[in-house]
């Protein structure tokens, strides 16, 4: 006979969420939440709603709780701390016992974590900040289709970031204007082009003709530069089944990478599009449009790490990752914790980086960094030291934009960024020495030197709105 | 118009042949081959070096030139066979690496000598 009866009613949160004692266990799954409550409810009591509302609970008590153990099933905040230099809200930490989860499904995960409890009254805002996801469940998830390490030997790109280039204007142009700008960046000497996000099957451009006209580009300049190219090919789609329509044809034609957009596609379709990818041996390009309504307010939505996280659950072996010096927001130490979190096998938990938990990939391979917004040939020095060789550097209007064109661009781009590898692999300080470095490479590379005078002046010194809370204000 | 340069590349022309990481810069010095080296020795990769036939430079598998130097820390040692797998072969393209075997990936990877392209 079990020890409770059933008494109907509204009772407070933490006397059955609020788990102080609680010690978690390495499978659970643990989530950091920034809290603003509402006026006048104690910290508490918000962090149990919080722990209830996405896991197990409602809002008041049902007779059917006592036909399952709630207390083994349910979300446990076991721990509140202070928010350096805010007071108005506060982390709450809650660990999910790994049950609660369907394995290899981050849409179940995020359905429970930022579900309903999003919208919750006794709450202000709320943002997710972190997720340590146990190792338990990260061997359950398909992840990268193929990986770094698998991506240099198909592309034969070692020692040095790959370069890239958005095709601007990122609408509007015919599917054979738009190859020729693929194929003058390609034999100019970049590694990959790519669609802007927008770019699916407008009228202008049927996505057939341009994969069509984009796959001769890349065989002219691979024939001509004796050097392997690709282009991220967008097959984000209004329906999956389109989606996996053009991904196979662009498999058919012999495409070495595609590209999907995987919060506005959906991460059901991106899942499948990932695991699809890894049986067919293509190389996924991942986009994010949207992030930034999801993550850029401190105080709601998700944070950046984590939708990171979720990416390289679901699969994908590019992520853009912001630039830390182009046009796009990015505060560079939070920007150095989530390219760790894209790239290393173990991750160990580190405030100055903004980063909640030890998280241990185990054998999933890792997701390449994409640096693309807003950046030109001086950044170059910049990127290399912030991003390493396991990156695409990509520069859009900083290719196409050139005088000469879209070849010189890329000539420009791809000598400096040799020139700061060479450098940099003879220990010279590259954001230190970066204009010497480039000015003694345009010496022998006149579409470097004018990109330098092009571009000389373009700087962006916003103020980041998002930024760690590690320091009082 | 007139001060704009035309980029020179074709399929027609050899010259427009690139050799991935390294080849957008002037041909390889020695003093600059020899700070390559260094900074591969300097990660703990293992040297090793490979070299083709010009006209199946795009293959995976260049002949490699007896196997990787596993351990070799030697700088003078390590030039010394780039050198004598070019005098064995001096039409080839011979390419320095540098194998990062927890990475199972090339760490570094540049052409020294390059032979004539087709």
């Amino acid at each position: 006979m079990a020890d409770k009866a059933y008494s109907a009613g509204v009772k407070e949160y933490r006397e059955t969420y609020w788990m102080p004692e609680y010690t978690p266990k390495e499978t659970d799954i643990l989530a950091c939440f920034k809290i603003t409550p509402q006026p006048g409810v104690p910290r508490e009591e918000v962090a149990a709603a919080v722990a209830a509302e996405s896991s197990t609970g409602t809002w008041t008590t049902v007779w059917t709780d006592l036909l399952t153990d709630l207390d083994y099933y349910k979300g446990r905040a076991y721990a509140i701390e202070d928010v350096p230099g805010d007071d108005t809200c506060f982390y709450a930490f809650i660990a999910y016992p790994i049950d609660l989860f369907e394995e290899g499904s981050v849409v179940n995960v995020l359905t429970s974590l930022v579900g309903n409890v999003f919208g919750f009254k006794a709450l202000r805002m709320l943002r997710l900040e972190d997720i340590r996801f146990p190792v338990a469940y990260v061997m359950t998830c398909n992840g990268p289709p193929q990986g770094i390490q698998v991506e240099r030997d198909i592309m034969n790109k070692y020692g040095r970031p790959m370069l890239g280039c958005t095709i601007k204007p990122k609408l509007g142009l015919s599917a054979k204007n738009y190859g020729r700008a693929c194929y003058e960046g390609l034999r100019g000497g970049l590694d990959f082009t790519k669609d802007d996000e927008n770019v699916n099957s407008q009228p202008f451009m049927r996505w057939r003709h341009r994969f069509d006209f984009v796959m001769e580009a890349i065989h002219k300049a691979e024939a001509e530069t004796g050097e392997r190219k690709g282009h991220y090919l967008n097959v984000t789609a209004p329906t999956s089944d389109e989606m996996m329509r053009r991904a196979e044809y662009a498999k058919e034609i012999g495409a070495p990478i595609i590209m999907h957009d995987y919060l506005t596609g959906g991460l059901s379709a991106n899942t499948q599009l990932a695991q699809w990818c890894q049986e067919n041996g293509m190389l996924l390009h991942i986009h994010r449009a949207m992030h930034a309504v999801l993550d850029r307010n401190p105080h709601h939505g998700i944070h950046f790490r984590v939708l990171t996280k979720v990416l390289r659950l679901s699969g994908g072996d590019h992520l853009h990752s912001g630039t830390v010096v182009g046009k796009l927001e990015g505060d560079r130490d939070a920007t150095l914790g989530w390219i760790d979190i894209m790239r290393d096998s173990y991750i160990k938990e580190d405030r100055s980086r903004g980063i909640f938990f030890d998280q241990d990939w185990g054998a999933m391979p890792g997701v390449i960094p994409v640096a693309s917004g807003g950046i030109h040939v001086w950044h170059m020095p910049a990127l290399v030291n912030i991003f390493g060789d396991d990156s695409v550097l990509q520069f859009g209007g900083g290719t196409l934009g050139h005088p000469w064109g879209n070849a010189a661009g890329a000539a420009a781009n791809r000598v400096a960024v040799e020139a700061c590898v060479e450098a940099r692999n003879s220990g010279v300080e590259l954001e230190k020495e970066g204009k010497d470095i480039l000015t003694k490479a345009a010496k022998s590379s006149p579409e470097l030197k004018i990109a330098m005078e092009t571009w000389k002046e373009i700087k962006f010194e916003f103020d980041t709105v998002d930024k760690l809370d590690v320091a009082h204000k | 118009m007139s001060d704009m340069q035309d980029y020179q590349s074709s399929l027609g022309d050899v010259a427009s042949r690139k050799f991935e990481t390294f080849s957008y810069l002037p041909e390889m010095t020695p003093e600059r081959i020899r700070t390559q080296i260094e900074y591969i020795v300097s990660k703990g990769w293992n040297p090793g070096i490979e070299h083709t036939e010009p006209a199946n430079a795009v293959s995976n598998f260049w002949y490699m030139w007896k196997l990787p130097m596993f351990g070799e820390t030697d700088i003078d040692a390590i030039l010394a066979e780039v050198e004598a797998c070019h005098k064995a072969h001096p039409e080839n393209h011979v390419r320095l690496l540098g194998f990062d075997n927890f990475a199972q990936s090339a760490g570094a990877s540049m052409v020294i000598y390059r032979g004539k392209s087709v």
